[in-house]
């Protein structure tokens, strides 16, 4: 119990203080915009891979659909919180068009900043539930189906929604296939003058995962688990399939659905156009890097997937000329120990699997590695200062070149099924044992 | 009425024939591996740009082969790297592997052409101007559905009266079984893939005859209108897929003709879920029940 | 004695193989009933009938005097009757197997079949999930704290009884087979049930193991006040233990009574050595 005690309290220690450096981040001048992107974008894709993992990694339903019901949420809440005023010119195209009122904008006139607030919080549970309401729907027929084909029933229904989003008789309420801009965004949430931009964000999509957590960690939870390690098995042990299958598809929507509406809060439009089969396939890949089955992973590979896509690797998309031959020894030694360090952790990883030797995954990765080396070599002895294959779109290459090398060779993602604050632990209580050891063979010496 | 419905009908057959091409890779493959190969459909496009890029230099006598054999060797090559190292992992880590493939294909084709669209070749005969019945049409348009089903009689034959048809065969119907009987599981993986590749080559080469220009994502709605096409007709079955694909060839090419262009794809997916949901396994696929 | 099971005329078919033939049996409350027969007779597709696995092709399956599984396909009038769903009246009955073990029958299966991610106490708290009464709302929020509480005690009681506390939380599937035989049992006995139905208990387990489990079926059925029904191919074990038994061949019940007169059934000796030709 005491020990109970002393997480709780260092936990909130910890978002406390969170909070203020992104407070802080948000109110100082000077602090580089890419990182309030990567953190903004990060909080909210975190939301989206954890809702995904729910449904593909804990109740082991390989679905397909979360963009659609992002789209959902989306332009839900933008449809309901676009001020009136601005709904004539917004819907140009839809004479009459709107909805005709605004719930945050009513709410604001009404209470002020808590109205917003209130109004805010009301639309994104209204986008949660249209996204619910509707996997509620589809939910029977399509959950009877198994695997991949669910895959592509669930792949098939966001491009559905994407259609029906854009067709022209639900043109007042969706304004076809053109922009919703206007409504209300995280720019708007201030106190006094102090900007809560990226706060907000990070507030929402937190207290979303926090119910997942909770929800994991339920009984309903655990028969989800036992659904995805043994379906046959749980329903002998009369745990309902259709029933619960439906209840994480349902859950999942939802938060894809508040997802979709904070995004738009982020990006300050809606267009159906985003919300294409490619937007799952990123959330899919940013679940696998962080490990099918863990909460935690989720959370990391979405800000390591957005800081690299977004940040990280920008400069692979500009061309680059070295100024001396200092700067490319700096850079062929950097590349060098990159090329190493993968090719080690691959070498080591298949090891591990006992399976070291003459197969083609090792082969395959030393002959790639001895070629990248080779050619960092000739880098440096050549007179050329300029570094070649970087132009636009280099990054998307390297990017999905790493992660189809974390999906080949390092499958269970960066945590596996297992949750960050036990693998700290455990290292914790290996360090110590380490730590312990050397201390005591200290002593007999 | 009849000189109305002509035009429809006739893009219809063409498309599908096309759809129908691409659906047996997709076909094939998921009656062996069990696998949604996502990368098809960009396969599909990367035989486009090679044909963009090799008849901007080349002849056509060299192009047309040159292009089918670097298709090929890319799926194979697909498969060598993305699938196989994963034979023995579950259905969903193999799955993802497909989808990062894909991934990867489009954004190196991106990279690769700078994300502008190319202008197709022209390609002489097949897309002269002919006319049928009072309607101008390109003769590719009569060509695709001839050629779709000599090609796949001549894949069915392949697959009933040769060895290593017989081996599919085999390989499809259990997988572990066909290993232990002394099958070189490998050589028919990898002779699936050439087979699917070599005939998305010929299918991108009429489809993309018809819509003239490439980008990097464009085979990514053709290839997953063909997946449904194989489901529609039973997937791992060559000919529901030809049928499929010619299916939705015509319907789409029917709502487009109605002006709800927007719905075209939609349509196809519709289509899908409620095959999924009345006959999962499709008009001629077979039903599998689990153990307990 | 009170009925607890009575099979009526199933016959489950396959395509053209017919697994089960009209069979016809009964179990009484407190017994333990065996029923055996050589592989491929049909054994666990009747377990699979029972559970609402598979629907039969003909037949009904009665459960403490309600009827939970039934198929006429021939619909014959008389055999309608009041159906638990809303009053309906239908003569095709076939709940998913959840129904029938929150009903009050639990099983074990032929080839282990635990949840392998979850540690033998996470396995046996989940079979719990079924008697849970809290919604999911309040589950998610806590709300169901009592519930819980209690839910985890029973199942710390369940593992000590039956001697796995000391592998509480190893991972399942890690244990040696006798023990995960064991974990199927204790997470069958979380649903509650009335009736037990274990399918090959003895299944790889050496003669000593066996001796042991022996022993232990008998006292999980009194401490538990449980029927037993049980599939086996250890003799030794079937005889000692049952109080009646069954004996299946080809689909086709061909014998039944207490061990002593099983042992000397001439059709059962047939079926598991085989017809002499000659004689």
């Amino acid at each position: 119990m005491k020990k109970n005690n002393k997480t709780k309290i260092v936990s909130a220690v910890l978002i406390v203080a969170l909070l203020a450096v992104l407070l802080l981040l948000d109110n100082t001048k000077g602090v580089p915009s890419m990182l309030l992107t990567v953190l903004r974008k990060g909080a909210i894709y975190a939301l989206v891979a954890v809702s995904m993992n729910l449904l593909n990694g804990f109740t082991g339903l390989f679905s397909l659909g979360q963009a659609g019901f992002m789209l959902l949420g989306a332009y839900t809440y933008a449809a309901l919180t676009i001020p009136v005023e601005s709904q004539t010119s917004i819907y140009q195209q839809y004479p009459g068009g709107g909805v005709g009122f605004s719930i945050t904008e009513g709410l604001t006139n009404a209470m002020g900043g808590f109205g917003l607030l209130l109004g805010v919080v009301i639309c994104l549970i209204l986008a949660g539930i249209v996204a619910a309401l509707l996997a509620y729907v589809i939910g029977l027929p399509v959950l009877r189906l198994k695997s991949d084909y669910l895959a592509i029933a669930t792949l098939g229904f966001a491009e559905i929604l994407r259609a029906v989003v854009q067709y022209a008789k639900l043109g007042p309420v969706t304004n076809g296939s053109n922009l919703l801009y206007g409504f209300t965004s995280f720019d708007d949430f201030k106190i006094g003058s102090l900007k809560l931009s990226t706060v907000m964000p990070f507030v929402f999509s937190g207290l979303c995962i926090a119910v997942v957590v909770l929800l994991i960690n339920s009984t309903y939870g655990r028969a989800f688990k036992a659904i995805r390690d043994d379906e046959v098995a749980a329903e002998a042990m009369g745990i309902n399939l259709a029933k619960h299958k439906r209840m994480s598809f349902v859950i999942s929507s939802f938060f894809a659905g508040i997802s979709g509406a904070l995004l738009a809060m982020y990006q300050a439009s809606v267009q159906a156009v985003t919300f294409k089969a490619a937007m799952t396939y990123e959330i899919l890949l940013i679940v696998v890097i962080g490990g099918i089955g863990s909460i935690s992973g989720s959370v990391i590979a979405s800000f390591l997937f957005v800081g690299c896509s977004e940040w990280w690797l920008r400069f692979l998309d500009n061309e680059k000329t070295l100024k001396n031959f200092n700067a490319k020894l700096i850079f062929a030694i950097i590349f060098g120990l990159i090329v190493a360090g993968i090719a080690v952790a691959i070498f080591f990883k298949q090891k591990k699997n006992g399976k070291l030797g003459a197969n083609v995954p090792c082969i395959g990765t030393a002959i790639v590695a001895l070629a990248a080396i080779g050619w960092d070599i000739w880098f440096v002895i050549s007179p050329n200062l300029k570094l070649p294959l970087l132009r636009s779109g280099f990054r998307m290459v390297v990017f999905s070149v790493i992660i189809m090398v974390v999906v080949l060779f390092f499958r269970k993602g960066l945590l596996g099924d297992q949750e960050l604050p036990d693998v700290l632990h455990r290292f914790g209580a290996w360090l110590q044992s380490r730590f312990g050891k050397s201390a005591k063979g200290g002593d007999a010496k | 009425m009849a000189a109305k419905i002509l035009p429809y009908l006739l893009g219809g057959i063409s498309v599908g024939g096309q759809y129908a091409l691409i659906a047996i890779g997709y076909t094939m493959v998921y009656g062996i591996l069990r696998l949604i190969n996502f990368a098809h459909g960009d396969i599909f496009t990367v035989a486009g740009f090679i044909m963009v890029y090799a008849a901007a230099t080349m002849p056509l006598y060299v192009t047309i082969p040159l292009v089918i054999i670097l298709t090929i060797l890319l799926g194979v090559l697909v498969e060598k790297v993305a699938y196989k190292p994963l034979r023995t992992a579950p259905r969903m880590s193999v799955m993802i592997s497909a989808i990062g493939m894909s991934y990867l294909l489009q954004n190196s084709m991106w990279y690769l052409t700078g994300g502008l669209a190319k202008q197709y070749p022209t390609l002489p005969w097949i897309s002269d101007k002919i006319t049928v019945a009072g309607y101008t049409t390109s003769r590719v348009t009569i060509i695709t559905p001839i050629l779709t089903i000599v090609l796949v009689v001549a894949l069915v034959a392949l697959i009933q009266k040769t060895k290593i048809g017989m081996a599919m065969r085999a390989a499809s119907r259990d997988f572990e079984t066909a290993q232990l009987m002394g099958i070189k599981i490998n050589n028919v993986i990898s002779f699936t893939f050439v087979v699917g590749s070599g005939l998305a080559a010929i299918g991108s080469m009429l489809y993309f005859s018809n819509y003239a220009t490439v980008t990097p994502t464009v085979g990514a709605m053709p290839g997953l209108k063909a997946f449904v096409a194989a489901v529609f007709g039973g997937i791992g079955s060559i000919p529901g897929a030809v049928i499929g694909g010619f299916i939705i060839g015509i319907c789409e090419s029917f709502i487009k003709g109605t002006g709800a262009t927007t719905f075209s794809d939609a349509f196809t997916f519709a289509l899908l879920i409620v095959i999924l949901a009345v006959k999962p396994t499709g008009l001629f696929g077979e039903n599998l029940t689990e153990k307990v | 004695m009170n009925n607890v099971l009575t099979i009526e005329n199933a016959t489950m078919q396959f395509g053209g193989v017919v697994a089960v033939d009209n069979m016809n049996l009964r179990v009484d409350e407190g017994e333990i009933v065996s029923l055996i027969g050589p592989n491929g007779a049909g054994k666990t597709t009747a377990f699979n009938v029972i559970t609402g696995v598979y629907a039969p092709t003909n037949g009904r399956v009665e459960f403490c005097g309600k009827t939970i599984v039934e198929n006429h396909p021939q619909g014959k009038m008389e055999k309608l009757y009041k159906g638990q769903n809303n009053g309906q009246y239908t003569h095709v009955l076939k709940p998913t197997p959840d129904k029938i073990t929150k009903l009050g029958m639990a099983r074990t299966f032929q080839n282990i079949r635990l949840w392998k991610s979850q540690t033998v106490f996470e396995n046996v708290l989940i079979a719990k999930h079924c008697r849970t009464t809290a919604n999911f709302f309040s589950a998610t929020f806590r709300m169901n704290h009592a519930e819980e509480q209690r839910q985890r005690e029973e199942c710390d009681e369940l593992l000590s009884v039956l001697g796995l506390e000391n592998v509480r939380n190893e991972l399942a599937t890690s244990l040696p087979y006798g023990q995960q035989r064991r974990v199927e049992i204790a997470r069958a006995l979380a649903t509650q049930p009335k009736l037990l139905l274990l399918d090959e208990p003895a299944a790889g387990m050496n003669p000593q193991e066996t001796d042991e489990l022996t022993a232990f079926i008998g006292k999980i059925r009194d401490d538990f006040k449980l029927t037993v029904f049980l599939i086996e191919h250890h003799m030794d074990l079937v005889m000692d233990i049952s109080d009646r038994i069954y004996v299946l061949d080809f689909g086709k019940l061909i014998a039944d009574g207490t061990p002593t007169e099983i042992q000397n059934n001439q059709r059962v000796i047939d079926a598991y050595l085989g017809v002499s030709n000659d004689a």
